[in-house]
């Protein structure tokens, strides 16, 4: 038998050296590998290439169009957040622990059945499709089509970091507020607003992350018209069948650099504003 | 999602006449409207619509063996992806939580990048590393190993749009355990490897099942991610979501939407077991 006067709690070196090398290789190889392809691809003919790539008329509309998608649907989830939030935390109800878990179906539901099931409401062979199709009125594959999955796909974000916080936070504040005569809006902007604007904005972050970046669910509604209908996500795949690899690396980086950016954020939010944050965050 | 159902089943003071703060039937009426519109009432047109195929014409189209095939790939490599992430984000969340080394922060924030990468990015990235011209693809091709265009390839989309999910769900739970009860372990006389199995491990399973319930569920509805590398090849590497769209392109609406109840029917069970795993696990606490 060896000697061992180290804690009973501490791992031995080897193993710590075997472990540590399991989890940064599977890290490195898994996710880190692709990242830096993506980049390499995009610049592998030239910042010159990679420019014009980006400032070429279908992507830019691409651009456009998921920015205006995600410039509708992230402030609507977020006042939903909100509401969803504020009747959750702050009042009594029955069916509240259900109503938390319908909230957070649309995470559990496949992105392209999401897509699928506005295609049955609005499509021509869909509820509401030929009495749309005779008023002339364009759903899918359309700008409110490629909305409304977008909307679905990112319904939850605001809503599931609001509800813990604000639940944590309890309802004394907002009460004393009250009972000093704050009207409602009053109680809101200044007592609840200043408690969970970091956790407000880590959940906005997320939202509109997934929203720009969302793929299956736009692809099913959006019917793809180049320069119209394509978001960024399914530019970079019209470009990547069409075989312009460049292009669509090209695309492809801008997304990952959002990516890079909404990380570095949540991270400094994660580490800044732990306090405010909902439970499961906090490092 | 634990924190939520922890704090909503505790008891709370019942307050029986009037609220004192207001609001309550303007955010309760537009959240149930906001949910109802664009949530409930699309996944109803979504049941309702295989009923026209009546029970016979919904199981024939279930039962082709195209669409069998492409279920037991979405569900069989989803739930090989989840048991591979638990494994490995049970390794890297060990480390994350016990070991301090440089990097450590950026390692842990770099968890959560198939969280934050559109599925259309990771999937073209994954397809070009793995096709057997690229950086991994062209060193396994030489031992006769294809992973791009096969099986393989949803596999590997899988274990990249899930880990976040399993290293995220263990690793508070095993920063909050404490090492009391390891010492305490330890000075009864049992060996690491015992205090491992018998007294650790037992403390993260609920957490470890989670993530696994969590990715799985993940894995199984993935698209974007996946269409790519895995060469959709009917009834060999062609998954249920892909499927769906095929038959939404052919006009086969009631078609796809039988898929969909199946697909649909899968998540509602994963979240019912989601929840009793976590009422379990917060009545071991």
């Amino acid at each position: 038998m060896t000697k061992r006067f180290s804690k009973p709690t501490e791992d031995p070196l080897w193993l710590k050296l075997l472990l540590g090398a399991v989890a940064i290789s599977f890290i490195g190889v898994l996710l880190l590998l692709p990242l830096a392809l993506v980049f390499t691809e995009a610049l592998a003919k030239g910042l010159v290439t990679f420019w014009y790539a980006m400032i070429e008329p279908d992507s830019l509309a691409a651009v456009r169009l998921s920015l205006i998608a995600a410039g509708i649907a992230v402030p609507l989830n977020t006042v939903f957040g909100v509401a969803a939030a504020w009747c959750i935390a702050k009042f009594d109800f029955t069916g509240k622990t259900f109503l938390v878990t319908l909230i957070d179906l649309p995470f559990s539901v496949s992105p392209v059945v999401a897509g699928l099931i506005y295609v049955l409401v609005f499509g021509m062979q869909g509820w509401f499709g030929p009495w749309l199709a005779d008023h002339d009125i364009h759903i899918l594959f359309a700008l409110p089509g490629i909305v409304l999955a977008t909307i679905f796909v990112t319904f939850p974000f605001v809503a599931r970091e609001l509800i813990p916080l604000m639940v944590d936070q309890g309802r004394d504040e907002e009460e004393a507020a009250a009972t000093l005569g704050a009207t409602g809006l009053q109680t809101f902007l200044r007592v609840t607003l200043p408690n969970i604007k970091w956790g407000l904005l880590y959940g906005v972050l997320l939202c509109n992350a997934r929203a720009l970046g969302e793929f299956g669910a736009v692809s099913v509604v959006s019917g793809h018209i180049r320069g119209v209908t394509n978001t960024m996500p399914l530019h970079v795949q019209l470009l990547y069948d069409n075989y312009d690899y460049a292009g669509a690396f090209a695309v492809a980086a801008l997304l990952a650099m959002l990516a890079l950016v909404t990380l570095a954020l949540k991270t400094l939010l994660e580490w800044r504003y732990a306090d405010e944050l909902a439970a499961s965050h906090r490092h | 999602m634990s924190a939520i159902g922890l704090k909503l089943s505790m008891p709370q003071k019942k307050r029986k006449s009037r609220h004192v703060l207001p609001g309550f039937r303007l955010s309760l009426g537009f959240t149930l409207f906001y949910l109802a519109s664009l949530v409930l009432v699309p996944l109803l047109a979504l049941v309702i619509r295989p009923m026209e195929l009546g029970p016979f014409g919904f199981w024939s189209v279930i039962s082709t063996p195209r669409v069998l095939a492409s279920l037991r790939l979405s569900f069989g490599v989803a739930l090989a992806a989840a048991v591979v992430d638990s494994v490995f984000g049970l390794i890297i969340a060990w480390v994350l939580v016990r070991y301090r080394f440089p990097g450590k922060g950026l390692l842990d924030a770099v968890i959560d990048l198939p969280f934050a990468l559109p599925t259309a990015v990771a999937g073209i990235a994954l397809s070009a590393l793995y096709a057997p011209n690229g950086w991994i693809g062209s060193l396994l091709i030489g031992y006769g190993i294809r992973i791009a265009y096969t099986p393989w390839g949803v596999l590997v989309a899988m274990v990249f749009i899930s880990l976040p999910f399993t290293v995220r769900t263990v690793q508070p739970v095993m920063s909050e355990l404490g090492l009391e009860v390891e010492e305490a372990s330890a000075t009864l006389g049992a060996t690491r490897l015992q205090t491992i199995a018998r007294v650790v491990m037992p403390m993260l399973a609920p957490a470890v099942l989670t993530g696994m319930a969590m990715a799985f569920a993940r894995a199984a509805g993935e698209y974007g991610s996946i269409i790519f590398i895995a060469g959709n090849i009917p009834a060999v590497s062609e998954i249920a979501p892909l499927l769906i769209i095929t038959k939404l392109e052919q006009y086969d609406y009631a078609g796809a939407a039988a898929i969909g109840v199946v697909m649909l029917a899968a998540s509602f069970v994963m979240l019912l077991a989601l929840n009793g795993l976590q009422s379990w696990a917060a009545k071991r606490r």
